[in-house]
């Protein structure tokens, strides 16, 4: 835990097209333990948002409780935030972006907040294509209550008690591929290069956009034999590809190792560019995502990087046709139909 | 009740079978007596089924306009052989029991005291028709036909309410016409008639209309400018938010792209439901739910988040009989604590308690101004019986000029003005505090939304001190509602009794009869009628200017009484309850046995609660009920709560329980009430508006079913 954060920052720093440096984008003072995977996704959703040119109060962030559901608070003081209750974040999230589908909704969650107590919510936040990014900051315990297993504990990892787990865990990303999600993908709080470019994509994208990071918690999961670990995780992580995204047509900047390179262009023309490191699989075909996901997972790997993505993705609002306005700028003009309709209503009644 | 006068005052049960039709040919018959200027109350006593168990249509016809419930039945139309043994026995002395003489009546069905009117409807419909369900749905409009000759209904007014109904569709008349023709011909041909229960042409209904509560909810919805509802489907509620969807159709879809101006959202369960409603809410919109007791114990946890956090909620709370699954097609007035005092931690929310149609309605309007004026949620509480059940009502009436009020919203400009914004800063001394919208302004007013505790700018804080600031600001803010809610109807200009009679929602009907009876025997109270929680200052003089306050509710508990005490520091000796939880609407002869009782026993200086009837269907016997029951007076003494009980004690230790178990029944639950579904919500029954559209298809759900 910081205590102190130095107000000064370099009088150069570089500013985004909004004219505003990175710093701008940060938020409080964390208060989670030194060394919390949490905090290095927080800083990743920092660069990406600075690197988005994205007007912080144009954007909603949201969670429930946990860990990881503090974290908004630790960016984007310039957001509106709302730390809800327990595993309903999803539900929160829905009315908010119904109310006004043209802010960015950005929820934060944990694998507690999700794959338990959430789990409903979760799964039908992504049924029906809900726009927003959601992130599951996935350390396999419950931190805040001192590390009881989470349901995304693997089988047979042991925790700082040196209890085994005994049960299968949730995979969150098969779970969100099979439901419908139109993006998937996962992470490790510590490849920073890999989660800000999948962080700016899930943003951009006009659906449900869902990111697992593995995020170790190193208080009271980050020994020997848990499968949660800074040690574990950096030897078993398996990348799909090397991802960049690219807001609207910019120009390309990424270095390319050698395979195939693939180039998935979404609606407003921004582009997903994809260095694949894997040959069978195509994150266009929800099947082909499935068994990448599936045969990395019997092989004890944890498979990163983008594994899914439908560009021509519908949400919410399109399904139900709500109106081109956000509804909450609706006044009574538009509203309410007035003491002659009613009239009519009455005569109908009598 | 007396039956001197048999003109426009009689009650009709009809017994029928779950799905067949019988509803819009009931319905077909009501509608018919109201068209006539009559006052007529229906009420649908209706299983949990969609097909094939019992189901009565009960139909009270008082020219007086007494609205409430009446036991006693004067004629009774059995056409279901399952519950025709207690359908004989539920004819009072004197009355009549029709029945289809297809065939033979067996004389266990026989008694000596009442006049059986058979007719053979089944050979009828078989003869006059070969559709087999043409011959299930006619002989219902044949027992209607019958009953007109009987009742002496206008046959032009049949005539006119199957024209609205089939307005477009006028092909159908001529069979409906020809099936009530069978039933008219058949009375005239066999029975004396009219008989001397019978109705009158009059002109008591003007300014009146017919419609069920929960349809004026929904709309009501509609006018207040609700554009986001999410809903978990729950007999009763389920049709407020149906209805909504209808008017929605009409009123908020461009009929050239279909675009809507209204977003509805059937979530996976009543927490989701809430939870959008409260994120909605949050960002700006009028948003709102509808549920039952079942759905109000899971939305808990975020009203008690709505509660400390200050986010608008509407909640529409169609009360049933409790507890756990209870009796879901029956009403109740049973979540008076549960919805005052929701959630965990020290909570309370503001309710509204309307009883008919039109305050419905109204409770919407008021229910969303309410909210955002006070940032807290709000429950429009009512129940089964008015949601489900057809009232007449004073017509509904919208001002042009009222505006909804947002509340303390701060836009860009007034940011621009503010140094630091506070969102819990108590800036006006009234405990409401101004709130911002997201994207409002690019630096100014973004806050952190929490359930947690947190300083008056929104930082979460541990602090003693900060944190019990708030709590107490939340206390102002309760007493600046006082100053905001509906005050309560009081009957009298001036007190003309030590004695009152308190009531709300739908006991308003039967209390009003009652208090009429007992003037009439000399009795006289003074009466007031509850329309909202907090309790207003006319509440707390009714209480304080009268010895004894008979408090009349629909449920076990005497959860208002509670409430009162509680709230009020009220003498529990002179709250003296008046109960009925049968799951059947209060009747005034149940108020009456009640209060008479009480008044009678003299020298009981003590607080007396005098336990209703126990069960209803004991007073069955034939005699009409006079000298009722007295042998009840098993004079329960009150424990005199613990005067001083620490405000919610009772109320906490109960939800506590509840909690549990509602927690753990969550799956089952879900199961159970997708069974429950009674017939009426699947029928996706009569709203209003369809009627308005196709100008006036008035019998709609007769057209529903018909078709």
């Amino acid at each position: 835990m910081t205590y102190v954060r130095p107000k000064f920052r370099h009088p150069e720093l570089p500013k985004n097209k909004l004219g505003y440096s990175v710093d701008y984008y940060e938020g409080a003072l964390s208060t989670l333990c030194a060394g919390c995977g949490h905090d290095s996704i927080s800083a990743g959703i920092i660069q990406a948002a600075y690197e988005m040119n994205i007007e912080p109060h144009k954007l909603a962030k949201l969670s429930g409780i946990g860990c990881s559901s503090k974290t908004p608070a630790y960016f984007l003081s310039n957001s509106h935030g709302f730390n809800s209750v327990h595993g309903r974040m999803p539900s929160v999230a829905t009315g908010a972006n119904l109310a006004n589908k043209d802010l960015i909704y950005f929820g934060v969650s944990g694998d507690g907040d999700t794959a338990s107590i959430g789990m409903g919510q979760f799964v039908h936040a992504i049924r029906r294509g809900l726009n927003m990014t959601y992130i599951v900051m996935n350390n396999g315990c419950y931190g805040l209550t001192k590390g009881q297993d989470s349901a995304t504990a693997d089988q047979g990892s042991k925790n700082k008690s040196g209890n085994v787990n005994l049960f299968e865990s949730i995979d969150l990303a098969s779970l969100a591929i099979e439901l419908g999600a139109t993006f998937v993908a996962q992470s490790f709080s510590g490849d920073k290069s890999q989660l800000v470019p999948l962080i700016k994509a899930a943003m951009n994208h006009p659906g449900f956009a869902f990111i697992n990071v593995i995020s170790p918690c190193v208080t009271f999961n980050n020994n020997m034999g848990s499968t949660k670990s800074y040690d574990y995780v950096r030897q078993h992580v398996e990348a799909t590809a090397t991802v960049d995204f690219v807001p609207q047509m910019k120009e390309i900047s990424v270095e390319y190792g050698k395979g195939s390179h693939k180039e998935v262009v979404m609606h407003d023309g921004s582009v997903i560019q994809l260095h694949k490191l894997s040959e069978d699989w195509d994150p266009l075909n929800r099947q082909s995502a499935m068994n990448a996901v599936l045969n990395a997972k019997a092989k004890n790997e944890i498979l990163t990087g983008l594994l899914y993505v439908n560009p021509d993705a519908h949400d919410l609002h399109y399904m139900i046709q709500t109106t081109d306005v956000p509804l909450n700028t609706l006044g009574k003009e538009v509203l309410c139909p007035g003491s002659e309709m009613l009239a009519e209503i009455n005569a109908g009644l009598k | 009740m007396s039956t001197k006068s048999k003109i426009n005052d009689f009650v009709i049960r009809f017994a029928n079978v779950n799905g067949t039709g019988s509803a819009s040919a009931n319905f077909l018959f009501t509608k018919a007596i109201f068209r006539m200027g009559i006052p007529v109350t229906p009420k649908n006593i209706f299983p949990s089924n969609i097909q094939g168990l019992p189901t009565w249509y009960e139909v009270r016809v008082n020219e007086k306009g007494y609205l409430g419930r009446r036991e006693g039945i004067d004629l009774m139309v059995a056409v279901n052989p399952q519950s025709m043994l207690k359908d004989v026995q539920d004819v009072r002395s004197g009355g009549y029991f029709m029945y289809d003489s297809s065939k033979v009546l067996h004389k266990e069905y026989i008694r000596e005291d009442i006049t059986y009117l058979g007719i053979p409807l089944m050979q009828m419909c078989n003869e006059a028709y070969t559709d087999a369900r043409q011959r299930q749905l006619f002989k219902n409009i044949i027992y209607v036909g019958a009953l007109a000759a009987l009742f002496n209904i206008e046959f032009s007014v049949l005539e006119e309410l199957l024209a609205e109904q089939f307005k477009g569709k006028e092909k159908l008349i001529p069979a409906n016409v020809k099936a009530l023709k069978l039933g008219v011909d058949y009375v005239h041909a066999n029975f004396k008639y009219p008989l001397e229960f019978r109705v009158e042409r009059r002109d008591l209904v003007k300014g009146k209309i017919m419609m069920e509560g929960n349809a004026a909810c929904g709309l009501g919805a509609v006018y207040a400018g609700a554009t986001v509802a999410a809903w978990y489907p729950i007999t009763p509620s389920t049709s407020v938010v149906e209805a909504f969807m209808d008017y929605s159709d009409e009123f908020r879809t461009d009929k050239i792209t279909g675009k809507r101006n209204v977003a509805i959202v059937q979530a996976e369960d009543e927490l989701a439901a809430i939870g959008m409603v409260i994120g909605a809410n949050w960002n700006g919109a009028r948003s709102f739910t509808a549920t039952s007791g079942p759905g109000v114990s899971l939305m808990n946890e975020f009203l008690g988040l709505a509660y400390f956090a200050e986010i608008p909620t509407v909640l529409v709370d169609v009360q049933r009989t409790g507890p756990s699954t209870g009796m879901p097609t029956r009403t109740q007035q049973s979540d008076i604590m549960e919805a005052a005092y929701a959630s965990h931690g020290d909570t309370k929310h503001v309710l509204l308690f309307p009883s008919t149609p039109k305050e419905c309605f109204d409770s919407m309007l008021d229910a969303f101004d309410l909210s955002e004026g006070l940032q807290t949620p709000v429950i429009v509480m009512t129940d089964l019986d008015l949601g489900m059940n057809d009232h007449v009502s004073p017509e509904l009436t919208f001002d042009d000029k009222r505006e909804y009020k947002r509340g303390k919203v701060l836009d860009a400009a007034a940011l621009e003005k503010i140094e630091k914004f506070g969102r819990y800063l108590d800036v006006d001394k009234d405990g409401i505090t101004y709130r911002t919208i997201p994207a409002t302004h690019p630096t100014k007013g973004s806050f952190f939304t929490r359930g947690t505790s947190r300083d008056e700018y929104a930082t979460y804080t541990e602090d003693s001190g900060a944190y019990q600031r708030n709590m107490d600001r939340l206390v102002r803010k309760w007493d600046t509602a006082k100053k905001m809610v509906p005050a309560p109807q009081v009957y009298q200009k001036k007190n003309e009794s030590k004695t009152g009679i308190l009531f709300f929602g739908t006991s308003q009907y039967a209390a009003e009869e009652a208090m009429d009876i007992l003037k009439a025997d000399k009795i006289i109270v003074d009466a007031i009628r509850l329309k909202s929680f907090p309790f207003t200052k006319e509440v707390v003089d009714f209480i304080n200017t009268h010895d004894k306050v008979f408090v009349i509710e629909q449920n076990r508990d005497a959860q208002m009484r509670s409430l009162l005490m509680i709230e009020m520091d009220a003498d529990p000796k002179k709250l003296i309850s008046v109960l009925n939880y049968d799951g059947m609407p209060i009747t005034a002869d149940r108020i009456l046995n009640q209060i008479k009782t009480n008044l009678s026993a003299k020298g009981t200086a003590k607080a007396v609660s005098v336990k209703p009837a126990a069960s209803k269907a004991a007073p069955k016997k034939i005699a009409p009920k006079k000298k009722v029951v007295a042998k009840k007076k098993a004079v329960k003494k009150v424990a005199p709560k613990k005067k001083a009980a620490p405000k919610k004690k009772i109320a906490a230790k109960k939800k506590v329980v509840k909690k549990v178990a509602a927690k753990k029944k969550v799956v089952k639950k879900v199961v159970a009430k997708k069974k429950t579904a009674p017939k009426k919500v699947s029928k996706k029954k009569a709203v209003a508006k369809k009627k308005v559209v196709a100008k006036k298809s008035n019998n709609k759900k007769a057209a529903k079913k018909k078709r």
